[in-house]
């Protein structure tokens, strides 16, 4: 039952991440697209638990749901002109674009069924202690790419904030 | 002493060299140091040469074991380039007559050059031309040879150009210049199928190869090698039809037309031919088609001649004659009668030429015998040796031009060419007429009132002096009764014929009879009037003859018509089909270019488009082509 | 109904993915396409957890992968959001349309 279960809670969470994504897409005004983009992070983040990424999915929702849709919020408002109802439209490419995705999904979709029996599934057990065993690996064979994500993380920190700078209009320079 | 010069004979082009490079490097700015450094060069260079020579023709031993010294100048695969001297009778007699001719006209262009503002640099051409000539006559095989045949070509481009200041000195020089690189390019094509053939350029190896050359080709092949190689000797020494710069190069100074287009450099030709009789004396036709070529330009030139009024002009003419009878005579197969008469030739023809030259100097460069008369009696030295080179030419015995030119006559009879034969007599005719036509008309009869000559320097006289004795006693060494030349200078065998007292005879009085009517037309009749009327009533043969058969114009109208009409062609091949592919292929690239503009857009989106359709069409073909399809399906291809 | 396997995983991170694209390439504001790019980022994250799920479920080698790209994404809002701002202060317009400097 617990299969049945878990194939259920994928159709519901699957319908939930395309729908809302479509809504972000389709949303005319900006606001209303943000707020659907963190109900597709929340879908998400389901899915991660799911795989049992418990790790991952709490990520997800922190940085995603929580951090990043906020900072989008804020850029909206600071970039804020004209009526926000109409903040958020197509522009002419959607004659090209549509069939062009549309294409694309049905590229990916044939070549993921026509690999179904492909994938060399394995029978193993996940670890009881997910999280734990992400950061003894994080701090022990992955240190190094840990610690150069924090330094592009500074860097980029810097870099947002010189970007972002208020130019001084004075003749100081 | 003598040994050593034998066995540095290298020195005697060297030494020249070396006064080209001083006068060039460190005495141009003293005119008068500079043409002590050369001609003491050359002094040195002709004792040298004088002693070698003297070596060779003491030794029989050398008459069929040349003296050669080489040293490799490179190799690689299949070709090795000697460098080095090779030393003969025959080049022992030319590097003795160069250097001499040389010495004495250097010597005599000191008084002619005087107050000249190019005096320094005109001796640095004489030394540098000196020293390619005595190189090339020294040569060991015809790479080495060909290398000094350029130089002096180049020389003479130098130094027919001396007055560069004057238009038709300048075109003179061109003219020659091409004229003689286009029959190099035929040498040089003879040279290379030489080297494809035997494998070798040395004479000395080519000597004993090509009576075998069956061996390595054909006939037809080596007839091609010996057109070839007449084809440098024809534009060098020339010979019909690419006789038209000699005439031409008379804008060099006088002592320049002595050295070069009289006595020495044309002769180069003549030496080329008789170097490689070898070569030429295995196949018949090469030989025939020499002596043909040789008859009718001796023909040719002296009926050109005898109209002609410049004194410079005649003696051009009477050279290109001269040089025809010196290729009959290789055409004929006699080395012997050809070298006797470039040896003979060298000497009177240079005083001759230094002789026009103190005329001209005497009279301001006025070069109309015309306008001229009674010279001998102001200028007795040069008159009276113009007279002894006008002897010489004729062929009045005892002097030089005599014995060589009946050397030839007998030698032409002898191979049974008597057309030839005829030919050459009646040019012998001419040759007498056209000359003292010239004396009389300029050195007796009545004085010209407006003309003020005085008699030249010392240092023009003297060597006047000295190749007028030579002109007259020159021939002496290949008389019937002592004939020491036909002993050292011969192909093959020595030479012996007969002498054949009928045509001796006969050839006296065919030189008598051309001076006799030269002397009814031009001195008895004070009035000239016969002489006038003659032309007039044979107004067209003497246009053609004046206008020289009209051959410059014909090859003006060759390169008006057929050069500029095929550039013509060209230019408008390139101006539409080159051009055309030019600026089409550019045309299209800018309308292209124009249309890819709108792909273009500056905007991301859209490259983004455009970035994503790659993906997709990438993919497609990746997936649904066999060969990689499986790369794209998830778990590889197993 | 059979149970849910990788296949499933890929078509709906497919399906995400193509939604993203569809929105980065149509959408006049630039914070819309940095929005549509997130959701991307997402569909990939998908695949690379579900395949380390399935494939090899005894190590986390897919899930760290995710994590580094959630970082890196993180960073990149920021600064394409810094970039969009500054835009925005000269040109006054966040519309993508408007901003064709993209060449030569």
């Amino acid at each position: 039952m617990a299969n049945a279960l878990g194939t259920v809670s994928f159709w519901i969470l699957s319908a939930v991440i395309i729908f809302s994504a479509l809504m972000v897409v389709i949303s005319r005004n900006i606001v209303h697209s943000i707020l659907w983009l963190v109900v597709t992070f929340l879908g998400t983040a389901g899915i991660y638990l799911m795989l049992d990424a418990l790790f991952l999915a709490a990520v997800q929702v922190l940085v995603y749901a929580g951090a990043v849709c906020i900072m989008v919020v804020f850029g909206v408002m600071l970039t804020r002109r004209g009526n926000i109802r109409h903040s958020n439209l197509f522009n002419s490419r959607l004659i090209i674009a549509a069939p062009l995705v549309g294409l694309i999904l049905s590229a990916a979709a044939y070549l993921t069924a026509a690999s179904t029996d492909n994938v060399p599934l394995s029978d193993g057990k996940v670890p009881a202690d997910t999280v734990g065993s992400i950061g003894q690996w994080l701090l022990s064979s992955y240190v190094i790419p840990f610690e150069t994500a924090a330094i592009l993380l500074l860097v980029a920190l810097i870099g947002a904030v010189f970007l972002a700078r208020e130019v001084k209009t004075d003749d100081r320079h | 002493m003598i040994e050593f010069a034998m066995h540095h004979a290298w020195l005697v082009p060297l030494l020249p060299a070396v006064a080209f490079v001083i006068i060039v490097f460190l005495t141009r700015p003293w005119p008068r140091l500079s043409s002590a450094v050369s001609i003491a060069f050359m002094l040195a260079s002709f004792v040298t040469a004088a002693l070698a020579a003297y070596g060779v023709f003491t030794d029989p031993h050398f008459k069929h074991h040349p003296l050669i010294y080489t040293v490799r100048w490179f190799g690689m695969q299949g070709l090795n380039i000697d460098v080095g001297i090779y030393l003969d009778p025959s080049s022992a007699m030319m590097i003795f007559m160069v250097s001499l001719v040389a010495l004495l006209v250097q010597i005599y262009s000191t008084g002619y050059m005087k107050g000249d503002p190019g005096y320094s640099v005109f001796f640095s051409y004489l030394s540098l031309f000196a020293a390619s000539m005595l190189g090339m006559v020294l040569s060991s095989n015809l790479l080495q040879m060909f290398v000094f045949w350029e130089l002096v070509g180049l020389c003479s481009y130098l130094l027919i150009g001396f007055y560069s200041f004057k238009i038709s000195a300048r075109e003179a020089a061109k003219k020659a210049f091409i004229t003689t690189r286009v029959a190099d390019f035929g040498l040089l094509l003879g040279i290379l199928a030489v080297q494809i053939i035997f494998g070798t350029l040395n004479f000395d190896e080519l000597t004993q190869m090509a009576p075998n050359f069956e061996n390595y080709t054909t006939a037809g092949m080596m007839t091609l090698i010996a057109v070839l190689l007449f084809i440098g000797p024809v534009g060098k020494s020339g010979q019909f039809p690419l006789h038209v710069w000699l005439p031409d190069a008379m804008e060099g100074p006088t002592p320049v037309s002595a050295l070069i287009h009289a006595a020495t450099m044309v002769v180069a030709g003549v030496y080329l031919v008789g170097r490689n009789m070898f070569l030429f004396a295995e196949v018949e036709s090469a030989l025939y088609l020499v002596a043909v070529t040789g008859a009718f330009t001796a023909f040719f030139a002296a009926t050109i001649a005898v109209t002609q009024r410049e004194i410079k002009r005649i003696l051009a003419y009477s050279t290109v004659s001269q040089l025809g009878y010196m290729m009959l005579a290789l055409g004929v197969g006699s080395l012997t009668a050809s070298f006797f008469h470039l040896w003979t030739h060298a000497f009177f023809k240079a005083l001759m030429f230094l002789a026009a030259g103190s005329v001209l100097h005497a009279l301001h460069h006025k070069a109309d015998v015309w306008e001229m008369g009674g010279l001998i009696k102001k200028m007795p030295i040069t008159g009276w040796t113009f007279v002894i080179g006008g002897l010489a030419i004729a062929g009045i015995p005892p002097f030089a031009g005599f014995w060589s030119k009946d050397e030839i006559l007998l030698a032409a009879y002898q191979s049974g060419h008597y057309f030839l034969f005829l030919l050459a007599s009646i040019t012998a005719f001419l040759t007498a007429f056209y000359m003292w036509r010239m004396i009389f008309l300029a050195f007796f009869g009545e004085e010209k009132p407006e003309n003020h000559p005085h008699e030249s320097p010392a240092n023009m006289t003297v060597p006047l002096v000295v190749l007028a004795v030579l002109a007259a006693v020159g021939g002496l060494i290949g008389t019937p009764s002592t004939p020491l030349w036909q002993q050292w200078i011969y192909y093959g065998h020595p030479h012996h014929i007969e002498p054949n007292v009928i045509i001796m005879l006969s050839s006296i009085a065919l030189a008598a009879a051309g001076i006799g009517l030269a002397y009814l037309l031009y001195v008895r009749d004070k009035e000239k009037t016969n002489a006038k009327d003659l032309a007039r009533r044979f107004q067209p043969v003497y246009k053609l003859l004046y206008n020289k058969y009209y051959i410059d114009e014909m090859y003006q109208w060759f390169t008006r018509v057929v050069v500029d009409g095929s550039a013509r062609i060209t230019y408008l091949f390139d101006i539409y089909v080159v051009d055309g592919i030019v600026n089409g292929s550019a045309a299209i690239t800018k309308g292209l270019g124009s249309v890819m503009r709108y792909f273009q857009t500056g905007k991301v989106q859209t490259y983004a488009l455009v970035f994503y359709m790659a993906v997709l069409v990438i993919t497609v073909v990746l997936a649904f082509t066999d060969a990689s399809s499986s790369v794209l399906v998830m778990g590889g291809a197993e | 109904m059979t149970g849910i396997s990788v296949i499933h995983y890929v078509l709906l991170s497919a399906a995400l993915f193509s939604v993203g694209l569809f929105g980065a390439l149509v959408k006049r504001n630039a914070i819309s396409v940095l929005i549509c790019i997130e959701l991307m980022l997402n569909a990939v994250n998908i695949n690379l957890v579900a395949f380390n799920r399935y494939v090899t479920p005894e190590t986390f080698v897919g899930q760290l992968f995710s994590i580094f790209v959630i970082t890196v994404a993180a960073a990149e809002v920021g600064v394409g959001l810094a970039i969009i701002i500054a835009i925005f202060r000269n040109r006054l317009s966040v519309n993508l349309d408007d901003f064709n400097w993209l060449k030569w």
